[in-house]
């Protein structure tokens, strides 16, 4: 499975109307992504970092070439088969965490899982689970509002790993972040990539986040400038 | 499961938002019902009274009657068939002779319609046994309003004139005996109520009625030559159309009641749709389909409404069951209103009524909860999350 491709971009492209013109968000992109890598996409803010990642997690389709993830073609998914790609196997992590407001840490994290269908029992044992994981088991009574930055991404973090998807998809997780906070969450997302053997795929131009990738991508306006396995000492995963 | 569910999680999380619109929409449900219940009342009470005082349990008219021609009114009238004189005679019908007069109070000439009715009747609920006068005096029964636009006053004498059978005129002077209090306006005012006896023989229409009333227990006969009997149907039309024409009145304030409530609803969820785009696009993202965001949202909105239908029970039911049963006491400016009405009105509120409106104001809520959502079938979840909406 390691070695196997989970996604295979081909002469991607992405663009957006604006005005009379367009756009180019993505150019001729060609990229494979193997199964448990842990990845960056960096790069300037414009250089088409979201847009990848979105085109990836089905939120958005190419307006050329392909976009293959696991077995689904992406540029020829309806919206139902879209939903149900990102409903089984994906997780998102974004920015702004993107918590539901009204609910509460327990009740986000189990989300995922309601629109899986799974019993309460199973829930609750998954939800608790995540919760160890991202070490917030004394915040499941709380709402989005009653935490810290650090605290929402976690709990974002347990969100999208709960349902233990193939992959997850992280727009720029630190920015909102300290630098401590930044650290714990890595931390949090390497080991959980090692120990679950999730896919992660970042977008960042956080250099805190560089030391922990074991790859890094280098997207320059909408084409990949560089790709570059990297050599990480002190990476939780050890050297590469 | 997994909308309701949420739609419950939502509504009950979005905290005091919900309950101001459940408040809101709870309002409306109460008054449009017990709007709709005075009506009722108003209809039911003023058929009642007509029943109890006019109309008994249906009338025989001569052919010739027409309460709305009174130039055929001498004509209609004609002698009291034995079959149904037996029922008068057992009490179970009364006869009444109608013909037109005019009378004099103050100095004024007052056209009146004089009718002439056992004293003895137990039919209709008239104070008609003040009637029972001496040989010598005619003793005149009118009601309250009557006596208010004539000017008259209980112990009054008041000159009568009116025509006999052969069409000559005849005057006398008759006492007024007693003023009725009564909430049947077509009595109440411009009818004056005699002796049937007297009033045979002053129009020298001796053993002859204009209408026969039968008892409200009293079953109809079959046909009989020169009788036409008009059932309660026929007889409550004209009462029926007017509280008809009340309701559409009535209506407008059922209308603007629901538009209020609508207008909170699609508020609401124009609202909840533009601020909750976010929402909208991290629900997309995690897996969930347009259709079941619709359906979310949609379902959200109605549950305001279930919500406000709980909530109009709790303190609508006593409220609502007060008035039912103490009635609400009407101020005087109510006479007005041209429908028969008492000092007091006891609103009815139905089953019917009040699961009818439950289920129109619920699917109204629906139909309105829905009509802003459909804006996120074009929404594009990648717009969402940025918090934009095309």
């Amino acid at each position: 499975m390691q070695n196997s491709e989970l996604i295979k971009l081909q002469d991607l492209v992405k663009t957006y109307p604006m005005g009379a013109g367009k756009i180019v968000a993505l150019n001729r992109i060609n990229i494979t992504f193997k199964y448990g890598e842990f990845t960056g996409i960096v790069g300037p803010s414009g250089s088409g970092k979201t847009t990848l990642l979105n085109v990836v997690g089905s939120l958005d389709k190419p307006s050329e070439g392909s976009a293959m993830v696991m077995d689904y073609h992406i540029e020829s998914l309806s919206h139902k088969e879209a939903a149900d790609l990102r409903n089984r196997y994906l997780g998102f992590i974004f920015q702004t965490f993107n918590l539901l407001s009204v609910y509460t840490v327990f009740e986000n994290i189990e989300f995922p899982l309601l629109l899986l269908k799974m019993s309460k029992e199973e829930r609750e044992k998954r939800v608790w689970e995540a919760l160890e994981w991202v070490h917030l088991t004394d915040k499941v009574k709380s709402r989005p509002a009653q935490l810290s930055g650090g605290q929402s991404q976690r709990v974002a973090i347990a969100r999208a790993i709960v349902k233990k998807p193939v992959l997850v998809l992280a727009d720029e997780p630190t920015a909102n972040l300290d630098a401590e906070n930044s650290h714990n969450i890595l931390k949090i997302m390497a080991a959980l990539n090692k120990e679950l053997k999730t896919t992660f795929i970042f977008s960042t131009h956080d250099e805190k986040v560089i030391e922990y990738l074991r790859r890094k991508i280098t997207l320059v306006d909408g084409q990949v400038a560089k790709d570059e396995e990297i050599q990480n000492d002190n990476s939780p995963f050890g050297s590469t | 499961m997994i909308i309701p569910h949420l739609a419950v999680r939502n509504i009950l999380g979005a905290g005091l938002r919900t309950w101001l619109n459940v408040i809101v929409l709870s309002f409306a449900f109460v008054t449009i019902i017990w709007t709709q219940g005075f009506n009722e009342g108003l209809n039911a009470q003023a058929s009642k009274a007509m029943i109890d005082a006019e109309l008994g349990g249906g009338q025989y008219w001569h052919h010739n009657y027409d309460p709305y021609d009174q130039i055929s009114l001498p004509d209609a009238h004609g002698p009291i068939p034995t079959l149904l004189q037996d029922y008068i005679n057992n009490s179970k019908a009364t006869a009444i002779l109608i013909t037109q007069a005019t009378i004099y109070p103050n100095g004024r000439v007052y056209p009146i319609i004089l009718k002439g009715i056992d004293p003895g009747q137990k039919v209709l609920q008239l104070p008609t046994r003040v009637l029972t006068g001496t040989e010598t005096m005619l003793p005149v029964l009118i009601g309250e309003r009557m006596a208010e636009n004539a000017g008259l006053r209980m112990g009054d004498y008041v000159t009568i004139r009116w025509r006999d059978a052969h069409g000559t005129f005849d005057a006398l002077d008759a006492q007024i005996v007693h003023v009725m209090k009564t909430t049947v306006q077509s009595i109440d005012n411009g009818q004056l109520w005699i002796p049937l006896d007297k009033m045979q023989n002053m129009t020298e229409l001796r053993n002859k009625a204009t209408l026969i009333v039968l008892g409200k227990e009293t079953q109809p006969m079959a046909e009989i030559e020169d009788w036409v009997f008009k059932d309660l149907n026929y007889l409550l039309k004209d009462i029926r159309d007017l509280a008809r024409t009340k309701t559409v009145g009535s209506s407008i304030l059922y209308l603007i009641l629901l538009f209020l409530a609508m207008l909170a609803i699609f508020d609401t969820q124009i609202f909840s749709i533009f601020r909750r785009r976010k929402e909208m696009g991290t629900l997309m993202a995690l897996g969930m389909t347009r259709l079941k965001v619709i359906q979310l949202f949609t379902l959200e909105g109605t549950m305001h409404g279930i919500l406000a239908a709980l909530l109009a029970t709790v303190y609508g039911f006593p409220l609502l069951a007060y008035f039912a049963n103490n009635g609400m006491d009407l101020p005087q400016s109510m006479d007005s209103y041209g429908v028969a009405l008492g000092e007091k009105l006891f609103p009815i509120y139905s089953a019917g009524l009040v699961s009818g409106t439950a289920l129109l104001v619920l699917i109204v809520v629906t139909i309105v909860s829905f009509i802003p959502t459909r804006k996120i079938v074009k929404l594009n979840p990648t717009d969402a999350l940025r918090g934009k909406m095309k």
